[in-house]
């Protein structure tokens, strides 16, 4: 008996096609931010290791810190901690069963951007004037 | 490691476009995911187009005047044509729901996309294999399971005890929400999904049922429960409005109770 050829049946598409929802692109946001965030660790690493190795690699590093291109990678360390942060809570108030409704988990959602922005300025606003 | 891209055999290519219906005014177009097992091509996106005036409100009745009136080899399920079934989901306009329930001017779109629900199995054209989905439906045993003896009439239950069944009886098992849950395209084999989880939860939450700390056990698993991780995709597709995420936030916060 001839045996029934059944081509390998394809995988239907999906992220190629799924359209975005605030939930899911702040999910996704959260994993990313939290990746990065080893980055800014790493950072903050090399600023306490000049600062254990003495003037001149402190200067060194002070002055790459200090540089448009070193406020550039601050700034944008903050605003990944800041959204990581938020998106923290935000899991964190989900997981205690709160903010699922439709409106609320869209709002939450906004608000991790939202938030993270405000907050990225206001640190860095208070930063220049108090220092 | 999750596959973001598809693979080779799944890619999908243009299609054919087939023609306009003659004499209408009212054309809409719908651009609609094909695969057939026996021609050995990859998928391909065909383009129709409907006569509004002469089909009904929503996109079941297009994908029927389609079958009817242009290309008969257009393979969908449906049967019910009313949100009780499950039968006709897919990914309409980029979102998982019912083809009967949602209305072809609700897709506000002059090419409305169709697709199967998303990273399945395809069996051909808008048909996905949902055997593993039913499996895991049927992995949480969606029963009721008793230890004392069988009472002489019914198994009793106050109106408030019944209340808490509301917002989970009414699930239909379409998929909807499984299929549009990243974390179960990248881990499906494993992590039992939203539909799934809402039925587990549906029995742990009823009254009558005496296998809550059964059902914990089996659930109490870093992939089968705990690969959620509140995306809400699940929620925000919902053709019947249900709130899957919430219903596993429950079940978690279940594990921690009897936990503590």
């Amino acid at each position: 008996m001839a045996e029934a050829k059944v081509a390998p049946r394809p995988l239907s598409p999906h992220l190629q096609i799924y359209r975005w929802s605030w939930t899911m692109a702040m999910s996704v946001a959260h994993r990313i931010t939290g990746l990065a965030l080893y980055g800014g660790i790493a950072l903050f690493a090399i600023w306490l290791v000049a600062l254990a190795s003495g003037p001149s690699a402190f200067d060194a590093v002070q002055w790459f810190f200090g540089s448009p291109l070193g406020y550039l990678i601050l700034f944008g360390y903050t605003w990944i901690l800041m959204h990581h942060m938020l998106g923290g809570v935000r899991h964190l108030v989900w997981d205690f069963g709160h903010g699922m409704e439709a409106a609320q988990r869209i709002n939450m959602a906004r608000f991790t951007l939202v938030g993270s922005v405000v907050l990225t300025l206001a640190i860095w606003v208070t930063a220049f004037l108090a220092f | 490691m999750a596959q973001f891209t598809l693979p080779k055999n799944s890619k999908y290519t243009e299609g054919k476009t087939w023609p306009k219906p003659a004499g209408a005014s009212n054309i809409q177009e719908f651009r609609i995911y094909r695969w057939n097992p026996d021609d050995g091509a990859n998928p391909r996106i065909d383009t129709y187009y409907i006569d509004r005036d002469d089909c009904g409100p929503m996109v079941l009745d297009a994908l029927i005047w389609i079958k009817n009136n242009v290309d008969s080899t257009l393979v969908f399920r449906r049967s019910c044509r009313e949100g009780i079934c499950g039968s006709c989901a897919m990914n309409i306009m980029g979102k998982n729901t019912l083809a009967c329930t949602l209305g072809i001017e609700d897709c506000e779109s002059d090419s409305i996309k169709i697709y199967p629900l998303p990273h399945m199995p395809v069996l051909k054209d808008l048909v996905p294999d949902l055997t593993s989905f039913f499996a895991q439906h049927a992995s949480i045993q969606p029963w009721l399971q008793t230890e004392t003896a069988e009472p002489e009439t019914e198994w009793r239950q106050t109106p408030e005890e019944r209340s808490k069944l509301d917002g989970l009886y009414e699930c239909i098992l379409c998929a909807c929400c499984t299929t549009s849950c990243p974390s179960y395209w990248w881990n499906g084999d494993r992590f039992l999904g939203p539909a799934a989880l809402l039925q587990a939860y549906r029995w742990l939450i009823d009254s009558r049922d005496e296998a809550t700390g059964e059902r914990l056990d089996n659930l109490h698993d870093p992939f089968r429960l705990y690969r959620c991780h509140t995306i809400m995709n699940c929620a925000n597709t919902c053709p019947k409005g249900l709130n899957p995420a919430k219903a596993i936030a429950e079940v978690k916060k279940m594990m921690v109770a009897r936990a503590v």
